[in-house]
């Protein structure tokens, strides 16, 4: 919400405290009875000493959940070698608790974390002095933390992709083979792997058999994307064929950059683990839960 | 009325993107079709008197306003209905008046009285909302109600409504800026505001009325620095921002003498060491020795600024972080900027906008300052889905970050680039290859021979941009490379870029001598190309031409008449203009020709190697993270970051009366960085060095008030002048004081300003306050040492700590100085209630005046009993001898120290310390006296007369007073003997901070009703065994704070009073015991600190 160009409340809560946002059910609700969306009340949470919480809130399960997301940038070299690496994390929560609570996280290892950003609920100093997050959460969905692993430590790359991607001068028929496999997966499985590479323009089309998943490749865009799915490190995932270029043309001088997407779940590449979450303030009990994850972000190996 | 829904579905239709143009407008594709009767339907549906049916015309009337469709003609029919009930429908109006109460002015004003009524509401968030609207409405006549409603909201009870009127002041002084001088005064009176609502939008409307009214700032400087983190992120940006600008302004800059200390550190650091160490004499020669450099000191609010907004760089908010990032860019000293670079790249991590505005920064600051991003490096790295404008910037940047070490690396990653899909970015890494090259000599020859192999590379702009740098590079060392030059020359056959083609024929013109053989042949080869080639190569060709024949005329003379001929018939005007002027100049004509003489001059000239530089050097003149530097353009609304100031302003206009201090004071503590300030005593050398390894902003530690004083600005000096004179002369004061400050900040290379300011003074008298505790970590350790050591020992204070923190702020404030009458301690305090600037009198509200002036009724009381009471009561000792200066510390001198519980009887406030000394050396100590007391603010000194003589083996006893204030902050003083001086400090237990009061038991109980709540500390504590009969807890008790037994009826029951000696403040302690040995102590006292303290203390007394 702006005035006269400055921004006037941007607090997610009061905006919705403002305008609730649609719901199947109060959609519904609203066409039969005719009402809106528009909330009713003043926004009082614009008054509050903790804006980012509005007041009076009642749950009747009270839970706080808590995902740990850790997500690799890296760029791996043509033979394989890493040439930079490192791990962005964030802290998702969801957190559904009557009243104020005032919550402390600990990290068992929170040295790690390099470079962090809070939500502005966090108490900064409580952080610098004893490296435990303590905090008034707001109500729902929020990033409570986004942290930064830096490239000195060593990490752990969990994939490995070993391709043979060939171009020849004469001929207008190219090879394209790349395989997936894990490395250093701490004994978890990658799941949802996609691979996708932009072909250089000169690849009119390609005719490929995967091992598993699907794949597509559209010429126009010439964007090449392989649905990999589950690696089995039995039997490793791979992609063959061959690629049809522009007749007369001469060939690409670069071979073409693949992406790479996967999840493990229950891991934290970094290694990062949450010791202990603590309830000040109220006195029920809450439903705690932690689940970690690890992604791929900005995933490249070059070719 | 039934239509009602189907008009909702059409509308929520039309609203669909899709939707064809002539359904928009519902009125046209709606049942009243014909348009003499537009709108009638709304009318209609607004003149009725359900909510539901207005609600839905209003609906559909903003949504014609959102698609530009006029619908001003409802006017009337809308303003009517300000006065709704419904407060959704109300809102909807209020959003049609901000739209077209600018057309129909005379109708708007009928909407008026409405938000006037909406002004006065009991509920601020109606009432902000009514402001809020007011001043969107852009009616030059109500203009006199809109500034009369900011005034009023200006002062309102909330917050929220402050905020209100501070936004509402932009809106009115765009509407009529013939009000800015009232604006100016509702700015004033809002930037006073306290709350952080208020903060944000109070600053913005600074920045667009009135940012050069720098002044306005001066006395909320502080404030707006210690509420900067609690502000809400927008306002942040806007506070940081001009914040910087402001201290462009006011503060000097702090890399000024970095060049000139960086020639001899050693000397700058040598020289401040030997000024403390020798005497008055020497110093004087020492700073007249050094006269120009000007020591600098950072500004105690420059490093407040630079504190308070370093936390703000783990904000979340891009755009708070690339504020403080600027702030610390412009502000900071060299040594710290480089904090932000790792923030700074946590922001690449973020959408290709902000990594774009981000990069752009990144890319300024490391021309400037490299090292700050070269353990980045790697985080620069391109990948190839990035966009094309990310690429380049992040090219830019390692191009920026290369150097001797990191180059083969870089060079590596250069190589992968190169051979990218992206030809621009091809282009541009090529570009950045040869910036390498030139900047670092050692890779010369590697990148040169990389791009001479690019040559060969199958794309044209590739090949072309590589010979435009190759051009480039080679002109820097061209004898070396004439294999390359043939190799270019062979090239002309086959590129076609006409910019590479010029650029080679410039090249084997340039330096034809090196290819005596090739250069006539080339030429042939372009004269036969001529009429083909593109202007820029024509324009080479002749340049060429005209190279040869001065150089080879026997082989070239027919080739370039030839090439001069064609030129001379070119459609081109500037070729033939260029052939024109080059045949006059190179063939000898009959006439004269003296130009002709000089043509080997003039076209053979040495040419200097370009410089190949970054499109962001310079960039830092404006501000980093605005709109100019992005666009590298000069933005309307842009405010010049002003240049450092030669000479610091006045820093004493940021001082705030003593009642703001404590504001502020409680916020530091909420930042908590000012209790982890060192303890600096004035000390041996041997101590001093360790102290050098302390953090820079400890700087202004420890100066004694009569130092600080006497060097301040001109108000105070004539008060302070008597004070100098009588230590050694004002001028060896100052430069002593700056001898000390350089010396601190030696290490880092920096020095001082001479001039301190009286609020310098103040705060480091808020510092030494603070610090104080640290003191007796070593001598007696009471209680509360533990917690200030805890929160000394931790560089940052917890929630939990600042509590306490905020106590002995608002404490002090109660308590001034009033030790005036003190004759001989007069000069000290006459210098205290001045570092105290004239205000702290102030704040001594009514009540406590009364109190002060009851307990010096009540003090003849006091004095007569307490030499009775105590007597019958207390023991004479509270506390045991405690050390001073230890034998071998004092060399020989062993000084020892009691509270001897007597009033002293200069003044009733003091307390009377017994000082016993005794010589263990083997020879007399002479002149045994304090000096130079380094008293916190209201502490003072009543010394002990001079002992002329102590022989060896001898030992003698002395009476001293001081005055604490009601506070168990250390007096630290100098004992002087005729050869040394000893640092010492004396730190009070809390319990000698008072004198026994007699009462009766009934007084007792009607005093401690008057002290409840707040003022009542209880504990439950277990009484061991052997404290359970009355003689033993009475004497603990008493042993342990000098107050005298109440009688009282029941026998398990103790009490116990006394008064602080300077307030006269009642303390009140009970002690309920029980059968079992469970007691429970209560202390009722005005003086939560000293209670607080005092239970702690007698608790441990009792339980031990």
């Amino acid at each position: 919400m702006l005035d006269n160009g400055f921004p006037l409340a941007t607090e997610s809560n009061i905006l919705k405290e403002l305008i609730k946002p649609p719901t199947i059910l109060r959609t519904v609700v609203n066409t039969i009875t005719g009402s809106t969306n528009v909330g009713d009340q003043l926004p009082t949470g614009q008054l509050s000493v903790v804006p980012w919480r509005r007041t009076g809130v009642k749950y009747t399960n009270n839970e706080a959940y808590f995902d740990v997301i850790e997500e690799i940038d890296a760029i791996i070299d043509k033979s394989g070698s890493t040439i930079t690496a490192e791990i962005q994390g964030v802290i998702d929560a969801c957190v559904k608790l009557t009243g104020m609570p005032d919550l402390t996280l600990s990290f068992m290892n929170p040295r790690l974390l390099d470079d962090v950003s809070f939500h502005p609920c966090v108490r900064f100093k409580r952080w610098e002095s004893e490296r435990i997050l303590s905090f008034i959460p707001p109500d729902g969905n929020f990033r409570l933390l986004s942290y930064h692993v830096s490239a000195q430590n060593l990490v752990a790359i969990p994939v490995y992709v070993k391709h043979n991607i060939s171009f020849r001068d004469s001929s207008s028929l190219g090879r394209f083979e790349i395989t997936v496999g894990p490395k250093q997966t701490m004994g978890k499985t990658i799941e949802g792997v996609t691979v996708s590479s932009q072909m250089p323009r000169g690849v009119l089309n390609m005719s490929l058999t995967p091992s598993q998943g699907t794949h597509t490749f559209d010429p126009v865009t010439k964007m090449l994307s392989w649905d990999v799915g589950k690696i089995n490190p039995q039997k490793l995932p791979s992609l063959k064929g061959t690629m049809s270029l522009q007749a007369g043309a001469s060939k690409p001088d670069e071979n073409p950059t693949i992406n790479l997407q996967f999840k493990i779940q229950q891991l934290a590449i970094s290694g990062l683990k949450v010791n202990r979450l603590d309830m000040y303030g109220e006195k029920y009990k809450p439903f705690k839960g932690i689940k970690y994850m690890t992604k791929a972000g900005k995933f490249q190996v070059r070719t | 009325m039934s239509a009602a829904p189907a008009y909702s579905e059409d509308k929520g239709g039309s609203a669909g993107p899709g939707e064809p143009e002539y359904g928009h407008d519902p009125a046209s594709g709606g049942i009243f079709s014909s348009d003499y009767k537009r709108h009638d339907d709304l009318k209609e549906m607004l003149d009725t008197n359900k909510d539901s049916l207005k609600l839905e015309a209003m609906k559909r009337i903003v949504a014609m306003i959102a698609r530009g469709k006029n619908a001003s003609d409802l006017f009337p029919a809308v303003v009517k209905n300000v006065a709704c009930k419904n407060i959704e429908v109300k809102k909807l109006v209020y959003v049609y008046l901000v739209r077209y109460a600018e057309e129909q002015q005379d109708l708007a004003l009928l909407s008026i009285s409405t938000f006037q009524r909406g002004l006065k509401d009991p509920n601020q968030l109606i009432r902000a909302s009514a402001l809020r609207v007011l001043s969107s409405i852009r009616v030059p006549i109500i203009v006199p109600i809109m500034m009369l409603a900011i005034k009023e909201a200006a002062s309102d009870m909330s917050p929220y409504v402050r905020k209100t009127a501070a936004h509402a002041i932009p809106k009115l002084y765009s509407l009529d800026s013939d009000q800015k001088d009232q604006l100016i005064e509702v700015i004033e009176k809002l930037l006073a505001d306290k709350t952080t609502l208020v903060a944000g939008s109070v600053v913005m409307a600074f920045e667009e009325v009135c940012p050069e009214r720098i002044d306005l700032i001066h006395k909320n400087y502080r404030k707006l620095c210690n509420l900067l983190i609690d502000v809400e992120e927008w306002g942040q940006v806007v506070i940081i921002s001009m914040l910087t600008r402001y201290a462009r302004t006011q503060f000097l800059s702090p890399t000024q003498n970095e060049s000139l200390l960086e020639e001899n550190p050693e000397k700058a650091f040598y020289g401040s060491e030997e000024d403390e160490a020798k005497g008055p004499g020497s110093e004087a020669a020492a700073s007249s020795a050094l006269p120009a450099r000007k020591p600098y000191v950072m500004d105690p609010d420059h490093r407040l600024l630079l504190r308070n907004t370093k936390p703000l760089l783990q904000s979340r908010s891009a755009a708070v972080v690339m504020a403080v990032a600027q702030l610390y860019f412009h502000l900071a000293p060299k040594a710290e900027v480089g904090v932000i670079a790792k923030a700074l790249v946590r922001l690449l991590r973020s959408h290709s906008e902000v990594q774009y505005v981000v990069l752009q920064n990144v890319a300024t600051m490391s021309i400037k300052r490299r090292g700050m991003f070269e353990p980045y490096l790697k985080s620069f790295y391109i990948r190839s889905t990035d966009p094309t404008q990310i690429k380049i910037l992040k090219l830019e940047v390692l191009t920026n970050l290369a150097n001797e070490t990191n180059i083969p690396t870089v060079l590596r990653e250069f190589q992968t680039y190169i051979r990218s899909m992206d030809k621009d970015f091809v282009a541009a890494t090529i570009q950045a290859i040869g910036r390498c090259a030139t900047n670092i000599g050692r890779v010369r020859d590697t990148c040169l021979n990389g791009l001479v192999q690019l040559l060969s590379n199958r794309d044209e702009l590739v090949v072309a941009e590589s010979v435009v740098v190759i051009k480039k590079l080679l002109q820097m060392q061209p004898a070396q490379h004439g294999e390359i030059i043939k190799h270019l020359a062979k090239l002309t056959d086959n590129i076609q870029v006409p910019m590479a083609r010029a650029s080679i024929l410039w090249l084997i013109g340039e330096y034809c001598e090196h290819v005596p053989r090739i250069a006539p042949d080339v030429l042939r080869k372009m004269a036969k190309s001529f009429t083909a080639e593109e202007d820029i190569v024509k324009l080479q060709v002749i340049n060429l031409a005209a190279k040869l024949y001065l150089t080879n005329s026997k082989q070239t003379k027919l080739l370039t008449q030839y090439v001069l001929s064609l030129a001379k018939y070119d459609q081109n005007y500037d070729i033939r203009d260029r052939a024109r002027f080059t045949r006059q100049l190179i063939v000898p004509s009959e006439q004269g020709g003296a130009l002709s003489r000089h043509a080997k001059k003039l076209f053979l000239a040495p040419k200097p190697a370009p410089v190949l530089e970054s499109s962001f050097k310079d960039r830092d003149h404006f501000q980093l993270g605005s709109l100019s530097h992005l666009l590298n353009a000069k933005a309307t609304g842009y405010q010049e970051l002003p240049d450092w100031p030669e000479e610091a302003p006045d820093p004493s206009v940021r001082n705030v009366e003593e009642e703001d201090l404590s504001l502020i004071e409680t916020h530091v503590g909420l930042l908590g960085e000012y209790t982890k300030v060192p303890e600096w005593t004035k000390c041996s050398n041997r101590e001093k060095r360790k102290e050098k390894e302390k953090p820079f902003y400890s700087d202004s530690e420890g100066e004694s008030g009569p130092t600080e004083s006497a060097d301040s600005d001109p108000e105070s000096e004539s008060e302070s002048d008597s004070k100098s004179s009588s230590e050694s002369g004002s001028g060896e004061s100052s430069s002593e004081s700056d001898n000390k400050d350089q010396d601190e900040d030696g290490e880092k290379g920096r020095s001082s300003e001479s001039e301190h300011s009286e609020e310098e003074g103040k705060k480091r008298k808020m510092k030494k306050r603070k610090k104080v505790p640290e003191g007796q970590e070593g001598g007696s350790s009471s209680d509360e040492g533990s917690d200030s050591s805890s929160s000394s020992s931790e560089s940052e204070m917890t929630s939990e700590t600042e509590e306490e923190q905020v106590e002995p702020a608002s404490w002090r404030k109660k308590t001034p100085p009033s030790s005036k009458s003190a004759p001989a301690a007069k000069e000290i305090s006459l210098l205290d209630l001045e570092d105290f600037t004239p205000p702290s009198v102030q704040p001594v509200s009514p009540p406590m005046a009364v109190s002060t002036s009851l307990a010096a009724d009540l003090e003849g009381l006091t004095l007569t009993d307490s030499p009775l009471v105590p007597s019958l009561l207390s023991p004479v000792l509270g506390v045991g001898r405690q050390e001073l200066l230890h034998r071998v510390a004092g060399e020989g001198l062993a000084v020892d120290y009691t509270f001897s519980r007597q009033p002293f009887s200069g003044d009733p406030h003091m307390v009377s310390v017994h000082i016993h000394f005794s010589n263990s050396s083997d020879t007399p100590i002479k002149g045994l006296h304090v000096g130079a007391p380094k008293l916190p603010a209201g502490i003072s000194i009543q010394e002990f007369p001079e002992i002329e003589s102590l022989a060896p083996g001898e030992s003698a006893t002395a009476v001293m007073g001081i005055n604490f204030c009601d506070s168990t902050q250390a007096a630290n003083f100098q004992l002087c003997t005729q050869t040394r001086q000893f640092y010492v400090s004396i730190q009070p237990p809390v319990g000698e901070l008072m004198a026994p009061v007699f009462m009766s038991e009934n007084e007792f109980k009607k005093e401690q009703g008057k002290l409840m709540g707040m003022n009542e500390i209880t504990e439950k504590l277990t009484l061991p065994d052997t404290c359970r009969s009355d003689h033993v807890v009475v004497q603990k008790v008493t042993a342990t704070a000098n107050l005298g037994r109440v009688p009282c009826g029941t026998s398990d029951e103790y009490r116990f009073a006394g008064r602080t000696l300077t307030s006269g403040s009642l303390v009140l302690l009970t002690l309920d015991a029980q059968p079992a040995g469970a007691a429970q102590l209560t202390v009722n006292s005005e003086k939560m600190v000293i209670g607080t303290m005092l239970v702690k203390d007698v608790v441990q007394a009792l339980t031990q």
